[in-house]
């Protein structure tokens, strides 16, 4: 038997678990060489289900607008990757905008990432829709005039699940527990729910921030239960919700668990009998409407099951960029500024249109509070939601619910 | 009152260094038996809980997180005779390379068979909610889970201590010439011993799928702590890997309590403190082929 030292052992097993925690990125080119656009969407780590439906999402629409005759008449070639971290986000970004001639970036679903590519994006004078990333900072401090944003804020997060329980009577007076996630996002959902809590007499009594790599929480859970909260509020992202939402369901606590921020893909993965109370989110597979049936019949045509909300906003986000495109008959940076800001309408599945803020670029649209269907009415596994009253309301102005001038400190420069 | 929570958290470690005990013991014999760092240990953990969420549809909880080790223990006899068994004698960067290799073929596999999108199950009713003992609330099934796991542990101490089988193990950790020489073959052994490794980890797979997110890449999530585990015991010491895996629970408790967002930083610095002092790990023997 060959003699080798245990410490050589160990030190290149150790080199192998870290080279795998690293990931190996997904990479999906399509063939043509045309038009050549950038997406970029976590597909490892505690964001990579959610990626991953981002990224069939995006594949479909592509395909679809190049059997329509592609964008004036050239068919779109996507490189669609993953994301992994910050750091690997921006040099994909700069490769993919630097090297590969993609003439936009789109994607991401982590804050943190979405910033560096919202950077990489300005150095480069090129436009960058973030799809998925909610954090506050992103369309108002960090703000850039390359930088367009399609998924709902926080803040009208924490607006519709909290108008929701509002109405039910679970936030004046209440004493409030929060478990947030560690980075931008968390800190930031963590921020505008103290605002909510403020301006509603709910008193925050506990918060505890919560690592990305965290899996097992009956440690948080210990200290819930120490702090005795009458309501449990979830500001954590990913699969970080669902294994949450799992050892919640697990200890039984008394205390109703809600959250304000979950995405469908979280909550079908935490599976039937373990979610319940009130959550945000941005778009559902029921919704009623021609645009949202035909993408899903579509979307589940091809892949065998419905699409998650991050499918869709990817997927309709590529499909409004062909348009502008294809209206501005050019895929000049400027030009396509000056048109999203001229708030252009776009259909996006939804019962009112949508229009990109002209001063902080963010997609205004509306949102919707859900609860979870009782296991026994479940038609199957993907019928889990039932979908509240949206917001704002239809007679009150979508702008109701997204920071104002006043509250949101984003100031392009020219 | 500060106390008393603190001594819930030590408690609650307890429970949770239990679990990662089910997944670093079988990769610490693996390694000391047959020398290999079996990278792809953690593609047994994801297969027991699939197995086990695929199996739950047919035949209940119950069953199938007894059935799934042992179906997870049979691919152990395939990955042994047709594998690991080609490298005991080899380069160990050969099978490093070949069980790293297979850790990203089994993820595939997974994502080919379940897709992409994690699987869920849920606890029985029965096992759900806590139990207050005095002032210290447990969770019901991380009881039922604990009390498995001290099961085996005895069980798995008396094969090795009391059985001609763990004779065998224990004096091919130390002198495989010696064992050899006196005309036994070790590879059957090996075989028992990779069956045994892998079926914890899968038990530990399906005892954690209906508290955990069930996704292709989580057997990847796990490797870093068994691996913590191992290193902090020592190598060919059943105890030490006892003692590491309740003590990295307990450690990462008592961070969370004091200070939770250093919680998963604190074992790597447990660990870093331990090799610092005792470089062979708590309990490590003294292994003649390793030196």
């Amino acid at each position: 038997m060959i003699r080798y030292p245990r410490r050589t052992l160990l030190r290149a097993g150790a080199a192998f678990v870290g080279a795998s925690a690293l990931g190996f990125p997904a990479i999906v080119r399509a063939q043509a060489e045309k038009i050549r656009i950038g997406h970029l969407t976590p597909l490892t780590g505690f964001l990579g289900v959610i990626g991953s439906y981002a990224q069939l999402g995006v594949k479909l629409a592509a395909e679809e607008i190049n059997a329509s005759g592609g964008i004036l008449g050239k068919p779109i070639d996507l490189l669609s990757e993953d994301s992994i971290n910050p750091a690997t986000a921006a040099t994909k970004a700069q490769r993919m905008l630097e090297q590969d001639g993609a003439v936009v970036l789109l994607g991401e679903i982590s804050s943190a990432s979405s910033l560096t590519i919202m950077q990489v994006a300005e150095r480069n004078k090129k436009v960058f829709f973030s799809t998925g990333a909610r954090s506050d900072a992103l369309r108002g401090k960090n703000c850039n005039k390359y930088s367009f944003h399609c998924d709902i804020p926080n803040t009208v997060m924490v607006n519709a699940v909290g108008t929701a329980l509002s109405q039910k009577g679970m936030v004046k007076g209440k004493k409030f527990f929060t478990l947030t996630a560690d980075y931008i996002f968390g800190h930031d959902l963590l921020k505008a729910a103290k605002t909510f809590f403020g301006a509603h007499e709910a008193n925050l009594i506990g918060d505890e921030l919560i690592a990305t790599d965290v899996t097992d929480f009956s440690p948080y859970l210990l200290k819930v239960r120490q702090a005795k909260p009458d309501v449990v509020c979830c500001n954590l992202a990913g699969n970080q919700v669902t294994n949450l939402v799992k050892q919640y369901a697990e200890f039984g606590f008394p205390y109703p668990l809600v959250g304000f921020n979950l995405n469908t893909g979280d909550a079908w993965a935490a599976g039937a009998g373990n979610l319940s109370g009130t959550w945000p989110t941005v778009w559902y597979h029921t919704l009623n409407n021609p645009t949202s049936q035909a993408f899903v019949a579509a979307f589940s045509k091809k892949y065998g099951k419905p699409p998650e909300n991050h499918a869709w906003i990817d997927y309709i986000t590529l499909k409004l960029l062909a348009e502008a495109i294809n209206t501005t008959k050019s895929t000049d940076s400027h030009e396509l500024i000056t048109y999203f800001e001229k708030q252009a309408q776009f259909d996006i599945g939804k019962t009112r249109k949508a229009y990109f803020r002209n001063w902080d670029h963010q997609l205004v649209q509306e949102a919707y509070p859900f609860t979870v269907k009782p296991k026994d009415q479940m038609k199957d596994q993907w019928d889990m939601l039932v979908l509240g009253d949206v917001v704002p309301a239809a007679n009150d102005p979508l702008e109701t619910i997204y920071p104002t001038r006043e509250q949101n400190p984003c100031e392009m420069k020219a | 009152m500060q106390f008393e929570f603190l001594l819930e958290q030590v408690v609650n470690g307890l429970v949770l260094g239990g679990y990662y005990l089910l997944i670093a013991l079988g990769l610490s014999l693996i390694f000391s038996v047959g020398g290999i760092v079996n990278l792809a240990h953690g593609a047994f953990y994801a297969l027991g809980a699939y197995v086990c969420v695929e199996l739950t549809k047919r035949f209940g909880f119950g069953a199938s997180v007894m059935i799934s080790p042992l179906v997870v223990a049979l691919l152990g006899i395939l990955f042994e005779r047709f594998i690991l068994r080609r490298f005991y004698t080899a380069d160990p960067i050969l099978s490093l390379l070949v069980t790293f290799g297979l850790a990203m073929v089994a993820e595939q596999a997974i994502r080919m068979i379940w897709g992409a999108a994690p699987v869920s199950t849920e606890i029985p009713q029965s096992f759900r909610g806590s139990v207050i003992v005095g002032d210290f609330l447990f969770s019901r099934y991380r009881l039922l889970i604990l009390a498995v796991v001290a099961t085996i542990m005895i069980g798995i101490w008396l094969l090795l201590q009391k059985t001609s089988f763990g004779r065998v193990v224990r004096a091919g950790i130390q002198r495989p010439d010696m064992v050899a020489a006196l005309g036994i073959r070790l590879q059957p052994y090996m075989t028992g011993i990779v069956m045994l490794g892998v079926g914890m980890a899968a038990l530990g797979g399906a005892f954690f799928a209906p508290i955990t997110t069930v996704h292709p890449a989580m057997g990847a999530d796990i490797m870093t702590v068994a691996f913590v585990v191992v290193v902090i015991g020592g190598l060919g010491s059943f105890w030490g890997v006892v003692i590491a895996a309740l003590l990295v629970g307990v450690v990462r408790g008592i961070t969370i309590h004091f200070e939770p967002a250093a919680g998963e930083a604190s074992i790597y610095v447990l660990m870093f403190l331990v090799l610092l002092v005792r470089p062979r790990g708590l309990l490590g023997e003294r292994i003649e082929k390793f030196e």
